[in-house]
């Protein structure tokens, strides 16, 4: 009887899509337990959440609308973490995007939309990419941890937010906690009539797209990659990975700059304050889940919009209270987590091996067989 | 009554044979040399009896009771400590904080109490330190004292010492072989693992020597010289290669001057190195690893800035430069890492490209089809097994070697810096690469090698250095070197400055 | 500014700064043991819930801080299996169980009490009143039990930290785990068991605010605090007894803010409230990595 062990190595190529699959399923499973408690059918909510909404053209287009913040906040995230840098910031930089669009909305409303927006677009990205500055400095220069550096300027934008809407920007027209409505020219127009889906529904997907070029077709993109999977052997082979990671980080800022820009241009048309309810960290929920491939981030940035819509729908249906959503996601996250741990590990026949710290010898003889 | 007796240990790490029957014998209050070179099978050796590792056959005895030691907690219960080379320390921590860690089983700790129980053992045992101070702004010879006090405060009888001079300055070794008689008057037996001649000469009572994982022979410090002892450690001459006679006249495309530098722990680890290497020859560095080798590597790879000290190549100055620029200066290095000069999660394809994505880009854009083609243009060129597209991951020791060979040699370097390049590779390979650096020789390149395998430097080298303690103790001509000349250098026994 | 003026803000600023100790000191036990725990802003929001809820329930306040402790240690237990066992990414995983930790709650207390017109309440902690017709000490003295616990427990942490072998051990693996390992230390075991002492050191901060403050659970109870907490601890070097005097201070600038808002100050308050996240920044860039950073924070430790 063979003697078998669960030893680390390398799991086959074909395994690793499973594991979100696998992950999805076990997430459902443990909370249908939440769904249970709530007096209702695990199979029916499940319906409701991941079904329901695509049968309806307003529910499926609301699930394209929600998606749209995420697809840009996952392409910010992934972005960065591919390069290495731990941009816990993208909620701030979003934030700071959506007071450029608040800015921009109110100035610009003597051009015309097809000068106005991409003006719009560019001073939300510049904003992003501003407030991602200072943490990415410290982290090239100074070797600080990024992680609590842009966790902090997070908050930091929102009491700023917060001073803007309550003083100077707050609106004459209704007294409310929020900006002057944007001019017209400015908002980001509708994809179909009677929707609220917005063009930034396709800057979303641009931003995947560009996400993939960037790091699959340009040089830079490989140069991210080598510093995000090991900075020495990068270093070592010439990639200046300070550099490559400052603007991985600064563009990562950008992109989320443009989430708050959609969110302000296309839906709001103001700056409030819960203008992203965490849209941010979704985001990095998101890049995580998608395993920071391009395709799988989008894939994720979908499903998690499809899940959202469909958390209220279950609400109404069945009565389970919507933040249901938001515990599936989070569960999500944390299993696919663990998941992705297991792909680290295999079953495999037991076999004596060399330890790791052998030291050199000068007998011939030494190389073990190829492949693993 | 032996303090400690090893039996006809056997140990295999598949294929290789670390200890092949040694038999090992420690008397009480004596201070015994283990003297080997790398990979002789002391460490291994000493692993098993700090129970680190478990013997394949064989039987160890203490005081002369049969034991079986499947751990470090249990070679302590027998009264067995071990200094290894590393430290574990925790620098934030006081002395005696350090010595107490994972000692008193009791929920309450009181710093006063553990200082004066530190206190009263270092007094008892000569040992000098202070148990308030942090570790953190101790010298390393003063945490090597904080070391082996740990190990003298679980009442251990035997201390094994792993190569501890390998971090000192001088005035700490004398320090050290004063604490070490000292604890030698107790009672107590030390065993002194090293590859340096005069220190082992100097303070142990008894010397075993290792070779290629076998005993070659135990003899009391009194009965013989340091010759016969070099002699015992690297073996008689074997055949000689022959090679042309003249040195090069070509220009001199490497060269170091007065180059210093600090290891990762901050202490120096090159002390004015100087050298130079021309077109068209093999200068090979020989030396026992832990001597600035790896700092050397460092300095020419343009991962480690040298303190002072200039670098040429050709006429370029590229002291402190970034790889890049040493890249672009001409020079192809092979890490002495394999690890460290690869990315395991890229393709092969990604990797051979790595060090020279100007060539395929353009516009910013990758040539992804360009850099696929002269993947297997390499690929086939070095015989290297795999596809452009594998992950660097899947592949096996030699054939990621000759991806870092053919990554060097791909741009026609001038000059060529290979660190350790047939380390852990089977005989196929190792040949491959020797040949492959030959033949670059050959095409006039300028190469530096260095190398833990004296055979190689010998089989290889036109002129041979070595290096001892981060100085460069001689350089001849390889005609002239013979194995025991340049064990006792690298032993430090010995210097020659000629050519 | 009178003297009465004073005494409120000294009084407020103890008031405010209980949660803050709370879960800068938890926040502390798993930092100096090496884990960054993001998840502290949804322990506390757990702890406020889990206690709001609890205390409803059995009637006793006691009884709902308990339980709220044992809810934190759960999440510490978590944390600890993931960024300990599984060596997953400490702050990836401490984001989510705080994102998860939320949700839960709120979904929780959506289910339990629905969306009444009048939001769900109990009669909370009362003060404790030693010094009761005293002038100026006696406003000041008028403080929860919980904030007197508060106060006792920063020389508690102090002794387990430095005079208890737990806190030696501790101390030794959120510096060099190594080492820690090869004098016998079981790393992980160290590491989960700081992150569930932290945990419901967290969760008691959260419990604090629902059960003492409010008598109320409500969406944004915890707005944050969670994150000030990560600050201070940098602020404070990760020293308890400087957690002590950042809460104290970041305690009296939120009291600050809130008296000014009511005289008409023209200086934006929010100003104030940026201010400790700004300072905490640039002292991180000044200090460097050279602060007292325990060095394998945010390094897994694998066995090899």
């Amino acid at each position: 009887m063979p003697k078998f062990k669960i030893e680390r190595a390398v799991a086959p190529l074909w395994t690793r899509p499973l594991i979100p699959l696998i992950a999805i399923v076990v997430t459902f499973i443990i909370t249908s337990t939440l769904v249970v408690m709530a007096k209702a059918n695990p199979l029916e909510a499940y319906y409701y959440f991941l079904i329901d909404p695509l049968t309806g053209r307003v529910s499926a287009l609301e699930v394209l609308v929600k998606s749209t913040p995420l697809l840009l906040t996952g392409a910010a995230v992934t972005f960065a973490f591919s390069a290495g840098y731990w941009n816990i910031g993208v909620e701030g930089q979003l934030y700071a995007g959506a007071i450029a669009a608040a800015w921009l909305g109110t100035i610009l409303g003597g051009l015309p939309p097809v000068l106005a927006i991409p003006i719009m677009l560019l001073g939300g990205f510049i904003a992003g990419m501003l407030w991602a500055l200072v943490p990415a400095l410290m982290r090239v220069k100074l070797a600080i941890d990024e992680v609590v550096t842009t966790l902090l300027l997070n908050t930091v934008i929102l009491f700023f937010v917060s001073y803007l809407l309550n003083g100077p920007w707050r609106d004459p027209v209704s007294g409310w906690p929020q900006s002057p409505e944007i001019a017209a020219s400015t908002m980001l127009p509708k994809l179909l009539p009677r929707s609220r889906l917005h063009l930034g529904f396709l800057i979303g997907l641009f931003a995947i797209f560009l996400l993939w070029f960037i790091l699959s077709r340009t040089t830079f993109g490989l140069k991210m990659r080598a510093s995000g999977l090991g900075r020495d052997a990068a270093s070592f082979a010439g990639v200046k990975v300070g550099r490559t990671i400052l603007i991985s980080a600064l563009i990562s800022g950008g992109i989320a700059g443009v989430a708050g820009v959609s969110e302000v241009a296309g839906i709001h048309f103001h700056l409030i304050d819960a203008i992203s309810p965490g849209y941010g960290y979704t985001g990095i929920i998101i890049a995580m889940l998608g395993a920071l491939h391009p395709l799988g981030v989008g894939v994720a940035a979908l499903f998690i919009g499809l899940l959202t819509t469909g958390s209220q729908t279950v609400s109404r249906a069945l009565g389970v209270p919507a933040y249901l959503g938001d515990v599936v996601q989070a569960t999500l996250l944390l299993v696919t987590l663990g998941a992705f741990v297991l792909q680290n590990y295999r079953l495999r026949r037991v076999s004596t091996s060399p330890p790791p710290d052998i030291e050199p010898r000068m007998v011939p003889g030494s190389d073990s067989q190829s492949g693993s | 009554m032996p303090a400690v007796l090893m039996r006809g240990i056997t140990k295999h790490f598949d294929p290789v044979l670390a200890n092949d029957r040694v038999d090992f014998t420690l008397e009480q209050g004596e201070i015994h040399a283990l003297l080997g070179e790398n990979g002789a099978g002391k460490t291994t050796l000493m692993r098993i009896l700090y129970g680190l590792y478990r013997p394949d056959e064989g039987e160890i005895q203490v005081n002369d009771q049969v034991v079986h030691i499947t751990s470090p907690k249990e070679a302590i219960h027998h009264g067995i400590g071990m200094v290894a080379q590393h430290f574990t320390l925790v620098p934030t921590l006081t002395v005696a904080e350090n010595i107490v860690l994972g000692y008193s089983s009791r929920f309450r700790f009181d710093p006063a109490q553990a200082e004066k129980q530190v206190a009263e053992a270092a007094t008892r045992f000569g040992i000098e330190t202070d148990p308030q101070a942090l570790v953190r702004h101790l010298a390393v010879g003063e945490r090597q004292r904080v070391e082996i006090l740990k190990a003298l405060f679980r009442n251990a009888r035997v201390l094994i010492m792993d190569e501890p001079t390998s971090v000192l300055v001088p005035q700490e070794v004398d320090v050290l072989f004063e604490t070490l008689e000292r604890l030698r008057s107790a009672g107590l037996s030390v065993i002194f693992i090293s590859h340096k001649l005069n220190e082992v000469m100097a303070v142990c009572d008894r010397i075993t020597v290792l070779r290629l994982g076998r005993v070659v022979g135990s003899v009391e410090k009194s009965a013989i010289t340091q010759n016969e002892l070099a002699r015992m450690m690297v073996g008689h001459d074997t055949e000689r290669v022959e090679r042309p006679g003249e040195r090069s006249q070509e220009e001199v495309r490497l060269r170091l001057e007065q180059i210093s530098a600090l290891n990762n722990q901050g202490l120096p680890a090159l002390k004015q190195v100087s050298l130079e290497v021309r077109a068209g020859e093999i200068l090979g560095i020989a030396g026992v690893s832990g001597n600035g080798q790896s700092e050397l590597s460092r300095v020419l790879s343009g991962t480690l800035k040298p303190t002072s000290g200039r670098l040429m190549v050709s006429d370029q100055d590229l002291t402190g430069a970034d790889p890049t620029r040493i890249l672009s200066a001409g020079v192809g290095r092979i890490p002495e890492e394999r690890h460290d000069g690869v990315l395991e999660e890229l393709s092969v394809a990604e990797n051979l490209a790595m060090e020279n994505l100007g060539e395929f880009t353009r516009n910013g854009m990758l040539d992804r089809r360009r850099v696929r083609q002269e993947a297997q243009r390499l690929i086939d060129e070095y015989q290297i097994k795999a596809s452009p597209t594998d992950r660097m991951r899947t592949l096996s020791g030699g054939n990621v070697q000759k991806v870092i060979l053919a990554r060097a040699l791909a741009r026609k370097p001038r000059v060529i810096v290979a660190a350790q390049p047939t380390r852990g590779l089977d005989v196929g390979a190792t040949e491959y690469v020797r040949g492959k650096l030959v033949e670059q020789r050959n095409l006039g390149a300028a190469v530096l090698l260095l190398s833990e395998d004296l055979e190689e430097i010998l089989l290889l080298s036109d002129r041979i250095a070595v290096i001892y303690e981060g100085q460069i103790v001689g350089v001849l001509p390889a005609q002239e070197a013979s194995l025991e000349q340049l064990g006792l250098m690298m032993s430090g026994a010995a210097e020659v400055s000629r050519a | 500014m009178d003297s009465g003026f004073l005494v409120g803000l000294i009084a407020a600023t103890f008031r405010v700064a209980t949660p803050l100790l709370y879960g800068t000191l938890g926040e502390l036990f798993a930092e100096r043991a090496g884990i960054l725990n993001l998840g502290i802003e949804g322990t506390m929001f757990f702890g406020a819930f889990v206690g709001f809820v609890v205390a409803g329930w059995t009637g006793s306040l006691w009884i709902g801080v308990l339980a709220a402790i044992i809810a934190g240690m759960l999440a510490g237990l978590l944390m600890a299996l993931l960024a300990v066992h599984l060596g997953v990414s400490q702050h990836v995983s401490g984001l989510g169980i705080t994102l998860l930790l939320t949700a839960i709650s709120l979904f929780g207390f959506r289910l339990i009490y629905g969306e009444p017109r009048i939001p769900p309440s109990i009669d909370p902690f009362e003060q404790l009143t030693p010094f009761a017709q005293i002038p100026i000490l006696g406003p000041i003295f008028q403080q929860y039990a919980l904030t007197y616990i508060a106060l006792i427990l920063v020389p508690v942490v102090w002794w387990i930290l430095y005079r208890s072998n737990l806190g030696l051990n501790i101390r030794a693996v959120g510096e060099n785990p190594e080492a820690a390992d090869a004098a016998g230390v079981n790393v992980f075991r160290i590491r989960t068991l700081a992150l569930v002492i932290g945990g419901g050191l967290m969760a008691a901060g959260g419990a604090f605010l629902s059960i003492a403050q409010l008598g109320a659970f409500t969406y944004g109870i915890i707005a944050g605090r969670g994150w000030v907490c990560i600050a201070l601890i940098i602020f404070a070097n990760w020293k308890p007894v400087r957690v002590l005097w950042g809460a104290l201070l970041f305690g009296s600038v939120f009291a600050l803010q809130l008296r000014l808002q009511t005289t008409g100050l023209r200086l934006p308050y929010e100003t104030f409230l940026a201010l400790p996240y700004i300072v905490t920044i640039v002292a991180l860039a000044i200090a460097g990595r050279n602060a007292a950073y325990p060095a394998a924070l945010l390094k897994p430790y694998k066995r090899e």
